[in-house]
């Protein structure tokens, strides 16, 4: 319970603060962000995409690796928690896409331009419909359970390709690409303290609103399995 | 090990041109697969760009059309629990994948003379980085497509679900491949487009590395 009051008022706070505090040329107060040339106002969308775009590239880590523990023991309860992670890790990939699409229409003016990261964000998206698609296709659970596992491994050595390595020496329009030098990588955006501050709080929050939703995901879907195996019993 | 490799690689080659199966249907693949670009572009002139996105889009196609052979034809006949007795998994994956070199590059080649002789703009200015992305591109969607065929063979011989399975391991290859030909339609120098090698080479490492790790997995039911 505690945990859920904890994340409810972080993300409140996160929120309120991320659209809301000001941008101004000069910051003095510990609640002013600076004016980003280039960015301006849209500058805040780093508040809400970027912890999506983290959560769809752990979910991915996590699917990947209870993949590899069931690689190991055999035990299908990995199974479950690798499906979980990237059944939610594919809803934040939907929201990174789309929040992304949007601010690109304002930012860039179209929604949709192929830039490296959107075609990383794509393939992130064609990668998880590839894995439910493989899944749905197998009757048996054991061979479900292998063939996706290996599937998700083969996938996830291909993502350093899509996020580190493409956006980086391909030209884009995104911050953080190879020919942007008014802001360098991502993290090193020229934040100020207080941006700064507010950002790895909607990280931080938006991590244990994830840990969170898998926990629920698979333990339901331990408990699913479970019943479904004593009505077959039974 | 190299011998029982070798040895599984003549079966695939023996069976293969006792049927012509693979051969035929990739040839035909090409043809008509060219054949309806060719009447899309009708009499307009393609630029270099699109020639160089065109060609891959082929590529990939006519592999996704053949290469998955290679181990459905196991499940098919059902000789898949025999090979597993008589070879290592990694025999096995050795014998396949060098079936499947053999035939990307005989394929590749085949679309890369047609395209040469039925478009104008198909003109390689640069042939030595032509050629370095041709032979590391083909490594790379052979040992990509042959591992997808093992997991999609397991699954169940499901056709539609091959190219849903390739299309997002390849996308990194494909894509530095297009920039590669692009390069080498326009002449580029190879030190120009040495981090497209760079990806290509290293994506080709990783995948065959990850393949022979991951082959096991799939292999033994």
């Amino acid at each position: 319970m505690i945990w859920q009051i904890i994340l409810f008022l972080l993300l409140t706070f996160v929120s309120i603060a991320g659209i809301a505090f000001p941008i101004v040329e000069n910051p003095q107060a510990w609640y002013e962000f600076p004016n980003i040339p280039g960015l301006e106002q849209n500058a805040k969308i780093i508040f809400f995409h970027v912890p999506t775009a983290w959560i769809t590239v752990i979910a991915f880590l996590m699917a990947s690796v209870y993949s590899f523990k069931y690689l190991k023991n055999k035990n299908l309860d990995d199974d479950a928690k690798a499906y979980s992670a990237a059944q939610i890790g594919m809803v934040f990939c939907i929201l990174a896409t789309i929040t992304g699409a949007v601010w690109a229409k304002f930012a860039w003016g179209s929604f949709w331009s192929w830039d490296p990261r959107q075609t990383s964000i794509f393939a992130l998206l064609l990668i998880y419909g590839a894995l439910f698609a493989l899944r749905s296709s197998i009757e048996s659970e054991e061979k479900r359970a292998t063939l996706s596992a290996v599937y998700s491994l083969i996938a996830f050595i291909t993502v350093p390709f899509f996020i580190f390595i493409m956006p980086r020496i391909m030209k884009g329009l995104h911050p953080g690409s190879a020919d942007d030098n008014s802001a360098g990588p991502v993290v090193n955006f020229q934040m100020n303290s207080a941006m700064l501050l507010i950002f790895f709080l909607s990280l931080i929050g938006f991590t244990i609103l994830y840990v969170w939703m898998w926990r629920l995901s698979y333990k339901s879907q331990i408990i699913k399995d479970k019943l479904n195996k004593q009505l077959i019993r039974g | 090990m190299i011998a029982k490799a070798y040895a599984l690689f003549k079966k695939d080659l023996h069976s293969e041109l006792r049927t012509r199966y693979a051969i035929n249907s990739l040839a035909m693949f090409i043809i008509v697969a060219i054949s309806i670009i060719m009447f899309a572009v009708g009499q307009e002139r393609v630029s270099e760009a699109l020639t160089g996105g065109l060609f891959w889009v082929v590529i990939f196609f006519t592999a996704m059309s053949g290469l998955s052979r290679a181990f459905v034809s196991e499940e098919e006949r059902g000789t898949s629990l025999t090979l597993q007795l008589v070879a290592a998994p990694s025999t096995v994956f050795t014998g396949k994948l060098v079936f499947n070199i053999i035939l990307v590059f005989t394929m590749n080649t085949v679309i890369t003379l047609l395209y040469a002789a039925l478009f104008e703009s198909f003109v390689i200015k640069n042939f030595n980085l032509f050629l370095l992305s041709f032979v590391f591109g083909n490594i790379g969607l052979a040992v990509s497509s042959t591992i997808i065929a093992a997991i999609i063979a397991k699954a169940g011989a499901k056709g539609t679900l091959y190219p849903v399975l390739s299309f997002p391991i390849l996308l990194p290859l494909i894509i530095s491949s297009v920039q590669l030909t692009l390069s080498a339609l326009d002449g580029t120098s190879i030190a120009d487009s040495k981090y497209e090698l760079a990806i290509v080479i290293s994506y080709d490492v990783i995948m065959l590395t990850a393949s022979y790790l991951l082959f096991d997995f799939i292999w033994k039911d």
